[in-house]
Order: C-alpha cells, then structure tokens, then sequence
C-alpha cells in the first residue's frame, strides 16, 4: 500500500511541486492550504507523514505541529517542516513543538526525496 | 511536466513583482513604515526561494543582491533613499524582463542588470566583488580511502515523541558502508518500569566506509541535538598494510573507556578468555563485550574483503541453478512454518528457541536467495532507446527518451515480463502520445518530446513511470469510443479516474486509423492482464495538452510473498498483503442495514464488500462477526468478507498446474505449516468477476 504524505502550505507553486515530486515517488498526496485546514485533515484522514510550512495564515507551522502531535494518529509519525535560511530559532521552536527534521527552502525535488526517504525509511 | 511548476511559479512571481511595485511606491512616500519595508523584503525572499526551486537561477542570484540590501534596511543598517527605491524598481523590472524572456529564449540585458547591482552595492558601500552568487556548490571531494569508525548512538528516551525512527538512520547508515550494528540493551528497566513509549536501546556500529565522517553526521541530522552521538575513527584503509596485527578485545574496550587499565591487567593475570571473564566478574554488561567483538570480526572481514576484491568480484551462474536454489528455499521455508507451529503446540522451550533460531535463519537465507536473482532493470531500459529512436524516425517525430533509476533492481523473471508490457506502453506514447513537430511548435512546445522512464522503489514494490509531454488523452473521445463500442452506457457519469482506467478495457482504441505501430490488434487490455500477472498494477494521469504518464507497479518478486491468512469455515486462503489497506468488522445489523446491497460504511466511506462464503459457495453458516479485509485495486477500496483474519505469512507460491491453472479468482497455492494447503486469491480478478456478474 503506498503511504500518504500530507503537505501544508500557504504557496500554491511549492505545493504543486511536493505534491508532484510525492507522487512520483509513488506516495499517496493530500494537500492543505494552512494549519488549520491542516489539522481538520488530519482529524479525519490517517496519513503516514506530514510536510508543512512554517509561514501559514490561520495557524502557523508551529501550532500545526503541536497541534498534530495532540492527535492520537499523529503522535509518532515524522513530521518535516519547510523553512528558510534566516530562521534557526525557527527551527528550534519547531523541534521543540515535536517535528522530527527540516528541510531548507529553496530545495530540488530530489533533497525532498531524500529527506522523505530518511525519516519514512 | 516541470513546465507546469513553472508557470505555477511565473504566476505566483508576478503577482508579487505587482505587490513590489505598489510597496516601493508608497515607501517613497512613507521611508521609515516598517511594515512596508518587511513586505518588500519578503516578496524578494520568496521570489529568490521559488525561483531558485523551479529552476530559474538567473532570477534567484539577481533577487538575492536586492534582497541582501533589503535585508540591511530591514535590520536598520541602511536608509530608505530615493535612489534605493529608484534602484529597486528598476531591478523589479529587470526581474520582470527575466520572467518575460524565461522561455521564449530571449536573453535579458545583461548589462542592465550588473549595472543595478553595482548601483545597490554602492549604495550599501560593498565592494564590486563582496557577494558571491548564491547557489553555487563546491566540486565535490575526490574519492577517499575507506575509513572504519566506531560510532556509538545514544538516543534520548524521548526520541520517538519527534517522530524519529533510530532503525531507518541504522538503515541510512548501512547504506554508506560495510556496518556491523550491536543493539546495547543494558539500560531496560524492569517489566513493570517500563514506559513502552520511551526508547532505552543505543547502539555501538561499526562502519567502514569512503564518505568520510561527515556523511555520517549527516545521518543523525535531526536528532543530533538530543542523543549522545561519539564518532572515531579505528582504522584507515590505507594504512592496514601498515598494521599488521588485529587490536585485542581488551585493547578495544580500553580505547573506547569501557575499562580501567588496572581492570584490564587484573584479569589477563587470570588467562582465562578475556571478555567471559569480564562478563562473568561483573565488570562489564555482555552488551559491551560483544560490541567491541563485532568490531574486531568486522575489521577483519573489510581486510579480508579488500584482499579477496582484487581476486573475483563476481562469477557467473547459470540461471537453473539459482531457480532450483529459490525453489529449494521456498521448501524449507514451508517446513520451517511446520517447525514453528509443532514447537508452539508443544510447550518445549529448548524446542522454541531453536524453531525462533531457524525460523530466523531461513528469512534471511531466503532474503538472500531471492537477492541473488535480482538485476538492474536497466539493461531493458536500454533497450528501449533504440526502439524510441527507429519509431520517432518512422513516425517523423522528434522524441528523445530519458531514463531514470536504471540501477533499480528487480526479480529476473519479472524483468523478462515486463519487457513486452513496457514495449507496448512506449510505443502508445510515441505513437498516440506525442505530436508532430509542427503541432508540437503550433501548441506552444519544443518541437521535440520526451519520453521519460523511471524506476524507483517504494515499499516491497517497484513503480515504473512512463511519462511523455505529449497531447494527454482526450476525455470526450475515450467518451464517445467507450459509447460507441457499448463499454458504458451513456447515462453513466464517470469520474476523470474512471474514464482513463476505459482505455483498459478489451476492444478498445481511439486512434483514429491503425498504424504499423501500435493498434495492431494487441490493446491495452492486454498490457494491463500482463502487468496483473506479475501481481502488479497499472494506474494513469493525464493532463489534456501536456502529456500522459503511466504508472506501473510491480512486486519485487514473485517466488514468495507476505500475505494475509484468512479462514472461511475450514478453509484456509491468503491475500496478498501488499494489496490490503485495514480490516474491519462486519456484524449481522451492518449486513441487514445495507438491504443485500453489500456496502460498509468505513469511516463516512462507503465500501463494496464480495461476501466469499456466498462467492465460492462454502457450505456453513458464518459467525456473528465476520471480518472484512479491504483492499485497494486500480484506486478503488473494495472489502472481502471472510470468517476470521489469522495474521500475516510468509508464503510460498505454488502454481495450481495444468488443469486449474485458470480458476477464476485464484492465483496459486500455498502449504502450510501443518501441511495443509491454503489457496491464494487474485483479488483484482475477483474483482473484475463480480463487476461482470452486476
């Protein structure tokens, strides 16, 4: 069965391009626009990770995050988050909210499948 | 299809070019509304970020100069001037003119831009030659001697909480190298202590690898803030000429600080084996000893390996014998299950733990065995250039394939049947798919298409995409085909999914006159009874004007499956596991709520369910719960009714011989561990059966 990946972002063209990239590699793709569409998703669909972006409207990155690890069906699977160079403490609050790794935008198809193959194994 | 994230981006990056200008404008009149300055900031960030991903490099280096400024007058380190803003919109326009030109070809003035990047540095009081284009990696290193580490991986207790698994980054680490991995299991606590979300292995893995030290921090990443992760190095490759003598168990435990010095010569007084002792004295756990023994064995074994390289890598083997060597396996594996169960009906306990020792033995002596058969895929896909190169030539098109993940390994007898499936799909593409030139130029496109074929694995399955940029499939005349040909009837409302799945069906072809290339009589229908033989499945997306891609996957092998045992009253049946989604209950109020119309509700979904008591007439009455194992076919979950679910198996594949080869809705046989035998169910040709019987 192939695994679901859910991806939340605010940009429609990073979006497209993971979903796209996702489902090339043979990944099921859910999409949502922010953290709170998001987190509504997540409450009804079970998905074998999450990719998210920090900067949403409605609920951020972060509060997605925690939100995410609340639910029973997320507690333990990987979450990656999408940042940018100039947020280090970014990524320190999103480690601490529970994500397991992060992936440094602007990113190539390619170290996006890399990073989903580390932590999905 | 990367010209559609393109455009994707190209939108997006205008409106914020718009955005841009309307906030430069008014941070002219308003220089120090630091809302504004953050606005101008962010649209250039993510203008740079966006543009950098889908490939426009040209515009990400130019945005990340004025973004740099910006970033200055953001942290208040330069001051909002009308020269600035005037430098600024012009590099806005600038970046327009980049975007405008991205793919017609027209190249932008060049001079224009290092002329605003020089007025911008001026202004930031940078010399000329301060910032360095971003983006630009350094040569990668030159291959370097192997190099064995020691590396021990301290995890912190909380590390499943963020996700992280430790056994995929030991499985990322075994790819880098030659690894021998100790699990250290001294810290458990007692049965009753013990926090079942709390992890409280570590590790201590030895790996001899060319990468280098930091590829092996690159593993941990993410988890290298919260574990205790100690790297050294232990031996260099190219120096082992030089070191003659393997290091002493003891010598090994003193390095690592297992051990005192006074520890060490108080028990080499006594002569006896060194690490018994120690474990026996309660010096050290057995953990550590054992660690430090693997460590030992494996530098051997890399001197070894490096010894015996230069001898033989490989030799040949005629391909009977590896099948008689997988059938054998296949064998012992059927009566390792006999073992297993005989030793847990009796309450033996020497008895289990050698049936758990074999039963461990034969996964791996059969994951090696099958290992041996597997080929690189890319010998076909090798294949398939001449064939694109001699039909575009016949057709008059201009087509060139790409090819990815050659090195893809898979099952040799799967690699045979897929040549034929594949052959076909390509030539469709080529034929159907892509355009002549003129159309191809007329629609906006290169003149020339592509065909691009991928392998990768995913799972226990290999996926095979065949994409090409051609026309897509046209919706309305698979439509009136599909109409016209009595396949659907013309009330039916198909989804896109739906429709495509059509060109599947027997006696279908929309191409308007056969060629010599494809339509000879050989459809689709045929490709896809290919591809489910080979227990795969075949799945497309198309978008109309930009091409078709087409989704094979495959099994990794075909000799022997996992798969789920099920009961219906005395009989035993097993379903492919890589075909089943979850299994729910299915009590008699859910069967007389549906009113005979056979559908569960699963989760606000509904679900087709086939009772197989009722389809292969099995005597009996079923319990009061029965059990419905769903399973995903072609995208569509449809439910099995069955007695009981017993659990996975390991299960070796029969074929039914001669006489029952072609029973509908069952693939093959299997034995089981008490020697019965279990059948296994095609569960697309069951579904495909009870369609046609509706």
């Amino acid at each position: 069965m192939a695994k679901v990946i859910m991806t939340a972002d605010d940009s429609a063209s990073v979006r497209q391009m993971v979903s796209f990239t996702l489902k090339q590699g043979g990944y099921e793709v859910v999409e949502a626009v922010d953290g709170k569409d998001a987190l509504q998703k997540l409450s009804t669909t079970k998905v074998d990770m999450l990719i998210t972006d920090l900067n949403m409207p409605n609920l951020d990155g972060i509060g997605l995050i925690k939100g995410a690890r609340a639910l029973a069906g997320c507690k333990f699977i990987p979450i990656v988050m999408l940042t940018t160079e100039s947020q280090d403490s970014k990524k320190q609050e999103g480690k601490s909210a529970g994500a397991t790794g992060w992936i440094v935008k602007p990113f190539k198809p390619e170290q996006l499948m890399a990073v989903v193959k580390k932590v999905l194994g | 299809m990367i010209d559609q994230h393109r455009q994707a981006f190209k939108e997006e990056a205008y409106e914020l070019l718009a955005e841009l200008e309307t906030s430069l404008l008014e941070l002219e009149e308003r220089p120090d509304d630091l809302d504004l300055i953050g606005r101008v900031f962010r649209a250039m960030h993510t203008i740079k970020g966006s543009g950098s991903m889908f490939g426009f490099d040209d515009i990400a280096s130019f945005t990340h100069e004025v973004e740099t400024i910006f970033d200055m007058v953001r942290n208040g380190k330069l001051q909002v001037t009308g020269r600035l803003v005037n430098l600024t919109l012009a590099a806005r326009d600038q970046i327009k003119a980049m975007l405008d030109g991205a793919d017609d070809g027209n190249g932008v003035d060049l001079e224009a831009s290092a002329g605003i990047i020089v007025g911008l540095r001026e202004l930031a009081g940078f010399q000329s030659a301060a910032a360095a284009p971003p983006g630009k990696e350094s040569a990668k290193a030159a291959p370097r001697d192997p190099v064995t580490y020691r590396i021990r991986f301290v995890p912190s207790r909380e590390i499943f909480a963020s996700g992280s698994n430790p056994l995929t980054l030991l499985s990322e680490l075994k790819d880098l190298g030659t690894c021998s991995v100790v699990a250290q299991t001294s810290d458990f606590p007692g049965l009753e202590e013990i926090n079942p979300e709390a992890c409280y292995v570590y590790w201590d893995i030895i790996l001899t690898t060319n990468q280098g030290e930091n590829a092996i921090r690159d593993v941990f990443i993410f988890v290298e803030d919260d574990c205790e992760l100690k790297i050294s190095v232990v031996a260099e490759h190219s120096r082992f000429e030089e070191q003659q003598d393997y290091k002493k168990l003891g010598e090994i435990l003193l390095e690592r600080g297992d051990i005192t010095p006074k520890e060490m010569e108080d028990l080499l007084a006594q002569q006896r084996k060194f690490g018994e002792l120690a474990i026996s004295q309660g010096i050290l756990h057995e953990g550590k000893v054992q660690s430090a023994l693997i460590e030992q064995r494996h530098i051997k074994e890399v001197r070894q390996e490096k010894q015996g390289a230069e001898a033989a890598s490989s030799i040949r083997v005629p391909a009977e014998r590896l099948d008689l060597l997988v059938n054998l396996v296949g064998e012992m594996v059927t009566v390792q299950a006999r073992l297993s169960q005989t030793a847990a009906q009796r309450a033996d306990v020497e008895l289990l733990a050698i049936a758990e020792e074999v039963e461990r033995l034969t996964a791996e002596l059969r994951d090696s065995a099958l290992n041996i058969r597997m080929l690189p895929i890319g010998s076909t896909f090798s294949k398939f250039k001449r064939l694109v190169r001699d039909l575009s030539a016949e057709l008059g098109k201009q087509i060139e394939m790409t090819t990815e993940g050659a090195e893809t390994e898979l099952d040799k007898t799967v690699i045979e049947k897929l040549n034929d499936p594949l052959v076909h799909l390509i030539r469709n593409s080529i034929d159907h798919g892509i355009e002549l030139p003129e159309a191809r130029v007329a629609a906006g496109k290169p003149g020339h298409g592509t065909v691009h074929l991928s392998a990768v694995h995913s799972g226990d399955s290999v996926l095979i995409t065949i994409a090409d940029d051609g026309a897509g499939l046209d919706k309305d005349a698979i439509r009136a085909k599909a109409l016209e040909k009595g396949i659907i009837s013309a009330a039916v409302e198909l989804s896109e999914k739906e429709l495509f799945q059509l060109i599947f069906a027997p006696g279908f072809s929309t191409a308007k006159k056969l060629s010599s290339v494809s339509g000879r009589g050989v459809g689709m229908d045929v490709v896809k009874r290919a591809i489910e033989a080979l227990r795969g499945s075949i799945d497309i997306s198309s978008v109309r004007g930009e091409g078709t891609r087409i989704m094979v996957r495959i099994p990794l092998t075909l000799a022997i499956i996992e798969s789920l045992r099920v009961r219906i009253g005395t009989d035993t049946f097993m379903l492919p596991l890589s075909l089943v989604d979850e299994c729910v209950e299915l009590t008699r109020e859910d069967v007389a709520r549906s009113h005979g119309r056979n559908l569960a509700h699963v989760r606000e979904q509904l679900v087709p369910y086939i009772p197989l008591r009722e389809h292969f007439r099995i005597p009996g009455d079923p319990p009061d719960i029965e059990q419905i194992v769903i399973t995903q076919v072609d995208g569509l979950r449809v439910g099995f009714v069955v007695d009981h679910v017993i659990g996975e198996h390991q299960t070796v594949i029969k074929s039914l011989g001669r006489a029952y080869k072609d029973t509908e809705g069952i693939s093959g046989a299997t034995i089981l561990g008490d020697g019965s035998v279990a059948l296994i169910l095609d569960i697309p040709q069951l579904v495909q059966a009870v369609e046609a019987l509706q």
